[in-house]
């Protein structure tokens, strides 16, 4: 059967709504790891709690589908990945996991019951069900920029020559405090539209602004190490962007500084890190002058920005392999087949605008902030 | 080699985590859409006790649903993180549907479920419904993409393995969509989550009326779970049966093991309703037989014949002699890709590929096999036949038991008889029973795949990760302590909920959940009615 789209487009379309999708997580369920992270710090009496809880109740579950859809997309795309990552990650996947298995929870139950130590312990449910995986997740990312030890054998099985304490490298552990600072300066600006005006918010202002400065320093620091440090890979033969995806077929070699090759071919995927940068300081300047909507633009602008580095500085590696370069999976390589990723474009196409526009509407008719007075007179809040 | 004792405990974590998230599930399939039903009759009728009740079970849904969603996360990345050379195997197919899941109803049920509890006072009646309906919809579509991935592992339509990327590549999706073993499972599947539901209403229900407590709630309420369980009681054991018709044509093996039937039977095959099977002796003791029953649900006829154990070891060996033909060309094939005559002879013995793989548990290369592993290779195509012969008896008893129950609360309602005490008590008694039952359903269709991940592509064994023994503890230690917690914390909550009643709310808010015109039905405990904001 002939496909209306060719093999190397629909690669590279699927690498794109990968980014997509990891963007869109980053931006909905974002905020809402970003307020967990900061609920102990910015509400301290239980009515500011609720009312900081309250402000993602009703719409973080949805958000949090992003992150679930990712999963899923990866399986369905880009299925090499899913597998040796995941299965490499093991122990810090297991802690994201229970960390997000907490947030349902903690959510729910909180304010199911009025005693202080049951809310508290909730609480803090919800603090690591934020902070967690944001930094974990961080983590994760700075273990694909440096390479993860894995390596594939004839039968394409992956093997993992890693442990948990291996992930948390100098590197990684920069990237997964931006990742965090960046999340918590995101939620900080979320609370500014949501939160009722009050001390609340003028902690969370605060906490944003130390968020957004370390999350500049920390982009910078991170750029510097990928500029000098010993990080970079490089496809060195043939590359079929339509052969089968066959991992071993692909030669592969550690080059330090690559990571800025693609800045040079294409000089345009520069908007990325400027945006990360730009968007920061525009999130800062709206917290300064107290105008919510420009800080929350600027937090997302810079999310975008941050995470777009990420992709066009590796591209086209996915996960390269630190131990062994030649498994290393690439755009090309580690994709399903020509025929599910064109089915696949095609359910996206159908049911992620439709995803979109109720996601509008719900948010929509939720309009408006959050107060410390409404769950004493509705018993559906949390 | 593959570390089996990894192997082992992977398939032990999945078990836990999997049966456990499917402690919530049905509860949340079948749920949601009584509250459909409840919050219907409130729309139509515009009387508010109907809105105390769709809020009251929602408040029940709530609690239930965010373990469920909590345990969802889990397996959404359990494939990748324990199952990883499957993942890899059958990624192309096996993938598609659980995307397509999220896109399609994870998103739907988990953006709409916010607005179910957060939106009654910001939506007119007919647009709480939508939302309310819009969260059923999501979880049932939810159910009914994982079935086809399941499906798919129980019956693997539509996809070949392609040598050059060592895999499992989809050749027609109409196919895996379509798939009939999936049809079948999901229908089946979202009946016994119907059960469960009505079941959990009805016990509930009984408890408040053995208690003399919220009798007009309570009376409601049972006859709507009476109406809806006897509806989805008889779905379930017919479509049930369904899948079992289904399984004739592809897991002849695991109806032979459910049914402990060593021998093929002359048709047409009678149902053994009671004996004692033994797997050292390859023989069921003690066998109380019910003529034709079982030719009857597995062929649709009186004349063709139901395949014995025995005679399915004999294909199986066949089998894997043809599939060691496969892996030879295979790794011709994988030496030098442009080896055309290696093609050749691949393409010839493709379809047994997998069989010769179920060697790799004895031998490191299937080539170098002894005639006595392979022998051991056939018989390990027979699952545990004592668990699925039980499983399945007590699956298929409860079912008939979901039955009577809700015939008899169909009877009773009818007659406005909601307060025959022995009936009550059974109806609170019975709680417990379509859990158990659709665990064992799911037992035995997971153990009777064994010992296949993808029946007949790709052995369990062969498809967990590369990890350690105490990476695996770490976490089965891990997840059962969470869980455990969870589970607890979760009961006493529904406990609690229960206790306080459904008008517990007028009192914490002052709010008009309560009828507004006094209703002689219900109990006397009910507080008065107190005028309060109304909701367009």
């Amino acid at each position: 059967m002939e496909l209306p789209l060719d093999y190397a487009s629909l690669r590279l379309i699927w690498w794109g709504l990968l980014g997509v999708l990891l963007i869109a997580f980053a931006l909905t369920d974002g905020f809402d790891l970003g307020v967990g992270a900061l609920l102990p710090f910015v509400a301290k009496t239980d009515e500011e709690r609720r009312m900081v809880i309250n402000t993602v109740g009703a719409t973080w579950e949805g958000n949090q589908v992003w992150f679930i859809l990712g999963g899923g997309a990866i399986f369905a795309a880009w299925p090499f990945v899913y597998a040796v990552s995941f299965s490499g990650f093991y122990l810090a996947m297991f802690l994201v996991l229970s960390a997000l298995i907490l947030r349902p929870v903690a959510f729910k139950y909180r304010s199911k019951r009025p005693d202080r130590r049951w809310r508290a312990f909730w609480d803090w449910a919800l603090f690591v069900g934020g902070f967690v995986p944001a930094l974990v997740f961080g983590v994760a990312v700075g273990n694909v920029l440096l390479g993860a030890p894995f390596r594939l054998d004839g039968d394409l099985r992956s093997f993992y020559e890693g442990s948990l304490l291996g992930l948390f490298t100098p590197f990684s552990l920069l990237c997964g405090l931006l990742s965090v600072a960046m999340l918590v300066l995101h939620g900080a600006a979320w609370l500014g539209l949501k939160a009722e005006r009050g001390p609340v918010q003028a902690r969370a202002r605060v906490f944003g602004t130390i968020a957004g400065v370390a999350s500049l320093a920390l982009f910078v620091g991170g750029g510097l190490f990928v500029a000098f440090g010993d990080l970079g890979f490089r496809i060195v033969g043939l590359i079929d962007p339509s052969g089968m995806s066959n991992p071993l077929r692909t030669a592969v070699v550690a080059a330090p500084g690559a990571w800025l090759d693609n800045y040079t071919a294409a000089p345009w995927t520069i908007v990325a890190p400027v945006l990360g940068l730009l968007g920061t300081v525009v999130a800062l300047a709206g917290l300064w002058r107290r105008s919510e909507p420009l800080a929350f633009g600027g937090s997302s602008l810079g999310t975008v920005g941050i995470i777009s580095t990420v992709g066009l500085s590796m591209f086209p590696f996915i996960l390269p392999s630190s131990i062994d370069p030649g498994s290393s999976l690439t755009v090309w390589n580690a994709s399903s087949t020509h025929l599910t990723l064109f089915i696949m474009l095609g359910v996206t196409i159908v049911f992620l605008p439709l995803v979109l526009l109720y996601t509008a509407w719900v948010y929509r008719v939720l309009w408006g902030r959050s107060s410390s007075t409404e769950f004493k007179t509705n018993p559906d809040l949390y | 080699m593959i570390d089996l004792a990894v192997v082992d405990l992977s398939r032990l974590q999945f078990a836990l985590t999997a049966l456990y998230h499917f402690l919530f599930v049905p509860l949340t399939i079948g749920l949601s859409f009584m509250l459909v039903i409840m919050e219907s009759i409130y729309v139509m009728t515009r009387r508010p006790i109907w809105r105390s009740i769709t809020r009251f079970w929602g408040l029940l849904f709530g609690i239930n649903f965010a373990l469920g969603v909590a345990t969802g996360i889990t397996m959404e990345f359990q494939f990748g993180m324990n199952w990883s050379y499957f993942s890899h195997y059958v990624g192309d197919i096996f993938g598609a549907p659980l995307a397509i899941e999220g896109l399609m109803a994870f998103f739907l049920e988990a953006t709409f479920v916010g607005l179910m509890f957060f939106g009654w006072d910001k939506l007119s009646r007919v647009g709480h419904l939508f939302v309310t309906f819009m969260v059923a919809l999501g979880t049932n579509l939810s159910a009914l993409w994982i079935l086809i991935a399941n499906g798919w592992m129980q019956n693997p339509v539509g996809a070949t393995f392609n040598p050059d990327t060592m895999r499992m590549e989809v050749s027609d999706f109409m196919a895996v969509l379509f798939n009939p073993v999936a049809q079948a499972k999901f229908v089946h599947t979202v009946s016994a989550g119907y059960v469960i539901a009505a079941v959990f209403v009805l016990g509930i229900s009984a408890f408040y009326l053995l208690k003399g407590r919220h009798r007009g709630f309570a009376k409601r309420s049972m006859t709507v779970a009476a109406a809806f369980g006897l509806a989805a009681s008889l779905s379930v054991v017919v479509l049930g049966d369904e899948s079992g018709y289904a399984l004739t044509d592809n897991q002849k093996m695991k109806l032979a093991a459910l049914e402990a039937m060593w021998r093929t039977e002359p048709a047409p095959a009678g149902l053994t309703a009671f004996g004692i099977p033994s797997l050292e002796d390859r023989e069921t003791h003690y066998e109380v037989k019910i003529p034709y029953v079982l030719g009857l649900i597995s062929t649709r006829s009186i004349d063709t014949p139901v395949e014995g154990i025995l005679e399915l070891v004999a294909i199986a060996q066949t089998r894997i002699e043809s599939g060691v033909l496969a892996y030879d060309a295979l790794e011709r094939i994988k030496a030098d890709p442009t080896d055309v005559a290696a093609r050749g002879d691949f393409e010839l013995n493709r379809r047994d590929l997998g069989y010769s793989l179920l060697l790799k548990r004895y031998v490191a290369d299937p080539r170098d096999a002894t005639p006595d592993q392979v022998v051991q290779a056939a018989w390990s195509t027979v699952p545990n036949v004592p668990v699925m012969f039980w499983s399945f008896r007590i699956m298929a008893g409860i079912g008939f038991l979901m039955i009577g129950l809700f015939a008899t609360a169909f009877v009773l309602c009818t007659l406005r008889k909601h307060e025959t005490r022995w009936f009550l008590w059974l109806a609170v008694l019975a709680i417990p029973l379509p859990w158990i039952s659709t665990e064992l359903g799911w037992i035995l269709a997971e153990v009777g795949r064994q010992p296949w991940a993808v029946e007949g592509v790709l052995p369990t064994f062969l498809g967990a990760s590369s990890l350690s023994v105490p990476q695996l503890w770490a976490t089965i230690i891990g997840f059962t302590v969470l869980y455990g917690a969870l589970a607890v914390v979760e009961v006493g909550l529904i406990l609690k909920t229960i206790k306080k009643g459904p008008f517990a709310e007028i009192d914490l808010f002052g709010l008009d959940l309560a009828p507004a015109t006094p209703d002689p039905t219900d109990g006397p405990d009910r507080p008065a009615p107190t005028p309060a904001p109304t909701v367009a």
